[in-house]
């Protein structure tokens, strides 16, 4: 039987500066992050258990990490909502808290949004006169670099991994029609930079292999990183690199909703084999076809359009709910999901109020009808990026937002809550709530452990190993009973 | 340019063209998607008040070096 899918995302968000010649990405970043700390206690990121080298097929890893960033004292921090907020290379980057649903999921993507705009605000006072930094939400600079968005799903040891690789493939291949944040330009390496089409992808030019290891040359549609932050007997961590950034609350929700859906499908082997003749042609083949009426060539001879393939999975997984996981969650998936389906087949540029690259599209096609320019004007690819802008009163999606141009699934209020407050049915809450309760007594942090220095010779380690366990049910007592770290480590060693 | 026109069959082959059963649901959704277009014609005006200045200036100096 498939196991709940706990799920999160973490984001490396694009930064520049406006009026410094001498931009720093990665002092940037850091200086960043550590003026949102501000008042919140900085605390020491816990490497001890972290291996992302280690690969899920077995394989030695093959090259020396890199430094650790905080060797260079860079900015690390564990977040009272649960989530990690550090310096990734030369980007900001938000890893959301575990979360149990996909709706959950949005809530706290879209928290780590406002707290990427809130500490650009903080920084904009302490910065000189006439310097700005901007942060979008994307995962390109048009020039043929990509950042990650990268989803990350519990899943189970014991399902072969060669399971994943072939049926999780073609639906990453083919749900790029939904889950696409739009872009105008060509950045694959074989074709022509000049030519200013629109793609339903920002991410698909970046990749060239089918399974691999890497995450930043030869990138891989189905990454092998075997770093399961929880038990590794019983989990995996299938981190899943392909996707976009998504402004759209619909569009993240059915990303890894759908996603989710399909691994628990993986486990309990409930798919046909869809296995595409080139899913890598396939999946550049899909971003470029706005139509959404492409034929791909499947292993067994048959030509299927991405919708068609998505409609296979749909279909599966709505006897697979009634059957095995009838939830009201799973249920609200298969609609969404179902409506996105038809409409795409029907007439894909009607889905703008539901998904990222329609919006954009439309936006940049009415932009260029009044003005009468050419696609290759520097303002459409302006907009192409100002769309992804996280603030609010600048950001092209938050203006269609606020003026009800797209459809909303959760509320400003919970996501407000959610830059304080961590999600309450995962391990998640007791970080959250511990760093919140006992800021001076947590000597490091990691996904799956806390360590406390109560004043006694030795560290204290509290293990996470189940990303289910230490939810508000479990926990919630606990904390009220213990007014410090001290207490809470004698009522958990009870 | 012939960007311009692949752009433009690409959006009618999007909205529907196609003939055979099912007419009556496409032309009405052809029709939802030219309203939603109007719809979005009413926020131009506002996007102009929100762009950075000299797009061609900023977009020179948006690189990303790094990263994953």
């Amino acid at each position: 039987m498939a196991i709940p899918k706990v799920i999160g995302t973490e984001t490396e968000y694009g930064i520049s500066a406006v009026g410094a010649p001498d931009f720093n990405p990665v002092l940037s970043s850091s200086l960043l992050i550590s003026t949102y700390a501000g008042a919140l206690r900085r605390i020491r990121w816990d490497y001890e258990q972290e291996s992302p080298l280690r690969d899920a097929r077995g394989f030695e890893p093959v090259q020396v990490r890199e430094p650790a960033e905080e060797d260079l004292g860079l900015a690390n921090v564990i977040l009272p909502n649960g989530a990690r907020y550090y310096v990734d290379h030369a980007h900001p980057e938000y890893s959301t808290p575990e979360c149990a649903s996909p709706r959950q999921l949005v809530v706290h993507d879209k928290a780590g949004e406002r707290v990427l705009e809130r500490s650009l605000i903080e920084l904009h006072h302490v910065l000189p006169p006439g310097q700005r930094i901007a942060i979008y939400k994307n995962n390109s600079d048009g020039k043929g670099n990509s950042y990650g968005t990268h989803e990350n799903f519990l899943v189970d040891r014991g399902t072969p991994f060669g399971n994943i690789v072939r049926d999780l493939t073609p639906f990453l291949v083919s749900r790029q029609i939904y889950t696409g944040a739009g872009k105008l330009g060509a950045e694959a390496p074989w074709d022509d930079r000049d030519r200013h089409r629109y793609q339903l992808s920002q991410r698909a030019d970046f990749f060239e292999a089918e399974v691999g290891l890497e995450t930043t040359l030869k990138r891989p549609i189905i990454n092998t990183r075997d770093e399961p932050h929880a038990d590794p007997d019983k989990y995996r961590r299938l981190h899943v690199i392909i996707g976009d950034a998504n402004m759209s609350e619909v569009a993240t929700y059915l990303k890894l909703g759908t996603t989710a859906i399909v691994l628990k499908m993986i486990e309990d082997e409930y798919l046909p084999d869809l296995t595409m003749a080139n899913p890598v042609a396939a999946l550049h083949e899909v971003s470029r076809d706005l139509s959404c009426t492409a034929q791909l060539r499947l292993a067994d001879g048959r030509r299927l359009k991405a919708v068609e393939i998505q409609w296979e999975y749909l279909e599966r997984a709505r006897k697979y709910v009634e059957q095995e996981d009838d939830t009201p969650d799973n249920r609200d998936v298969l609609q969404r999901w179902e409506n996105v389906l038809s409409a795409l087949e029907s007439d894909p540029l009607s889905l703008q109020r539901e998904l990222d690259w329609v919006a954009k599209y439309r936006l940049l096609e009415s932009y260029r009808e009044r003005d009468g320019l050419a696609w290759s004007d520097p303002k459409l690819r302006l907009i192409d990026l100002q769309y992804h802008d996280i603030r609010t009163d600048k950001g092209l999606y938050y203006r269609m937002a606020a003026t009800g141009k797209v459809d909303r699934l959760v509320s400003d209020q919970e996501i407000e809550q959610a830059v304080m407050e961590p999600p309450d049915d995962t391990r998640a809450y007791f970080r959250g709530r511990c760093i919140a309760r006992y800021p001076d007594a947590i000597a490091a942090a990691s996904w799956d452990s806390m360590i406390f220095d109560t004043g006694k010779e030795a560290l204290q380690r509290i293990p996470m190993r189940e990303p289910l366990r230490g939810t508000r049910e479990h926990v919630a007592g606990l904390l009220d009973r213990a007014p410090d770290a001290a207490s809470l480590v004698d009522l958990l060693q009870a | 340019m012939p960007q311009e026109q692949e752009q433009k069959r690409i959006q009618k082959k999007g909205g529907g063209e196609e003939g055979g059963e099912g007419d009556a649901g496409q032309v009405q959704s052809t029709s939802k998607a030219e309203e939603l277009k109007g719809e979005m014609d009413e926020i131009l005006d506002e996007i102009d008040s929100v762009l950075e200045e000299n797009a061609e200036e900023f977009i020179k100096s948006y690189v990303q070096k790094g990263g994953e």
